[in-house]
């Protein structure tokens, strides 16, 4: 096994520590006096950070020049989505129990709730278009379509921000990271594109 | 032969001064009565973990009868910024606050204003149970046994002057005792204030226990205000200062967020915070949603003092 295997192993198994977490906290009842509004919070953080951490891939791997970074992506774009999952089954099961009627009042008239909605979307033909066989099949659409992610982020971002009270940090560090990754990449481009035109 | 010296005795099971200082006031109180007495020498006198119950607490009618909060949910799950923002700061950080010694300033548009001891604050009144719904604003709610009296009570006493209309309340300002203030996540200290009507309501209440015992730091200790009819950041809690005063006082999440928090803040289905609905909470230790009540069920005694009022625009 090479280091890269045991690296990819390592991140896989981390991934799935904030999962494994809750559940020990709901069998031995330590998930606050609110379970359901704390397991909300921590699924859509997990779900946001692993989706910064799989945006700052491409960059280490340009900075780097290690090519193999890049098979790290899907899996950390699919735990991302996974807990994307868990957030969106919380709200609709732990915290409406399918009373699809107030959900649906939410979503059209909480703009959190639609940015939340929103990000579900977008994230979730990524998912479904994540396998081989479909990057095959797409070809050059298949890249276009994952710049969806850019996308996702910022909605992501602002869905977190605007839930939050009075106290931002963690959605500006969240808005701080996007920033320069995407400025990263803006930079990337521009600097491709004048080499190309000399 | 090996001799084993007597361990000594570890911190934890040595009795703070306060605590023995309190246990000497309970028995003096005991010693005024033979049933009295024998109510202190019941294991039913002590907290479940020794904790020491307040002496002479009578019960009220206006408590509810539903089911309380555990007391570690009522104790462990917390809004109260000064000691951190998540739910469980508070616990965490307020462990080593001292709540004594402890003064309380009144002043404005009073009679006398002075500063007061809160012992002496406190001593003339008779310490009721009250059971009360509270509802947060961010949609959930609990039913607590707030242990206190009418800030009626107190109002009537410090006698204001006819021109205040509004009474003032004030935390503690000290980055030191209460780490969270060193954040700029609200203007400190905490102000939080009422119309001098709402404050004369018997639902009104200034609190030093819960759960027949005094009030934890991360409750508030060692004195805060219970308006159960209002959503849970109202209820300002380790006050120093109370102020009366003829202009509407600036709150603090007022200041903070003056589209989305009111002065008033009643507890009203009908009116939406502007990020997420009101029209129902989740009382915790309950799966499902329940419907919130006008006025947090409390309507039958605070319904006039809104008659005539725009609630949609008094939010």
């Amino acid at each position: 096994m090479t280091i890269f295997d045991t690296l990819r192993r390592v991140i896989f198994a981390a991934a799935l520590v904030p999962a494994a977490a809750l559940v020990y906290g709901a069998l031995t009842d330590n998930l606050t006096a609110n379970p359901i509004d704390y397991i909300t919070d921590t699924t859509g953080t997990t779900a946001l950070s692993l989706l910064i951490i799989t945006l700052t891939v491409t960059p280490l791997r340009r900075l780097t020049g290690r090519n193999e970074l890049i098979r790290l992506r899907r899996m950390l774009g699919l735990f991302a989505f996974f807990y994307a999952c868990l957030h969106m089954s919380t709200w609709l099961v732990l915290d409406w129990f399918f009373d699809f009627a107030s959900m649906a009042a939410d979503v059209v008239e909480r703009p959190f709730i639609t940015l939340g909605m929103t990000t579900f979307l977008l994230l979730l033909p990524l998912a479904v278009t994540s396998t081989a066989g479909m990057i095959r099949r797409l070809g050059r659409r298949w890249q276009q379509l994952h710049r969806l992610v850019y996308v996702a982020a910022i909605t992501a971002i602002i869905h977190f921000w605007w839930v939050v009270k009075a106290d931002f940090r963690e959605p500006r560090l969240f808005a701080l990271a996007l920033s320069v990754l995407l400025g990263f990449r803006a930079w990337w481009v521009l600097r491709t594109r004048r080499f190309s035109r000399s | 032969m090996l001799i084993r010296k007597p361990t000594d005795i570890p911190y934890s099971e040595v009795t703070p001064k306060s605590l023995y200082l309190r246990r000497r006031e309970f028995l003096q109180t005991a010693a005024g009565g033979a049933v009295a007495a024998a109510a202190a020498l019941s294991p039913a006198g002590a907290g479940a973990q020794g904790r020491p119950k307040l002496p002479n607490v009578r019960k009220s009618d206006f408590s509810t009868t539903e089911p309380l909060n555990d007391y570690g949910d009522v104790t462990g799950y917390n809004n109260f910024y000064e000691f951190g923002t998540d739910k469980e700061d508070p616990k965490a950080n307020a462990q080593r606050f001292t709540a004594r010694p402890w003064s309380i300033k009144v002043e404005g548009l009073v009679k006398a204003p002075a500063t007061y001891d809160i012992d002496t604050f406190i001593k003339p009144y008779a310490l009721e149970e009250r059971i009360y719904r509270l509802r947060c604003v961010e949609g959930w709610s609990m039913v607590i046994p707030w242990v206190g009296f009418s800030l009626a009570d107190v109002i009537k006493r410090l006698e204001p002057q006819p021109s205040a209309k509004f009474v003032e309340f004030t935390t503690l300002l000290d980055l030191s005792r209460m780490p969270g203030q060193r954040l700029p996540v609200l203007q400190w200290p905490y102000v939080e204030g009422l119309r001098m009507d709402e404050a004369m309501n018997p639902l009104s209440m200034l609190v030093v226990g819960v759960y027949g015992e005094a009030l934890p730091n991360q409750n508030g200790a060692p004195i805060r205000l219970v308006t159960p009819w209002k959503y849970g950041f109202k209820g300002i809690k380790s006050i120093v200062r109370i102020r009366f005063t003829d202009k509407q006082p600036r709150t603090a999440w007022e200041i903070a967020s003056p589209r989305e928090y009111g002065f008033y803040a009643n507890v009203n289905p009908g009116v939406d915070h502007p990020r997420w609905s009101q029209a129902t909470e989740r009382r915790l230790g309950e799966f499902r949603r329940r419907k919130t009540e006008m006025f947090n069920g409390y309507g039958q005694q605070v319904a006039s003092l809104y008659s005539g009022m725009d609630l949609r625009k008094n939010y």
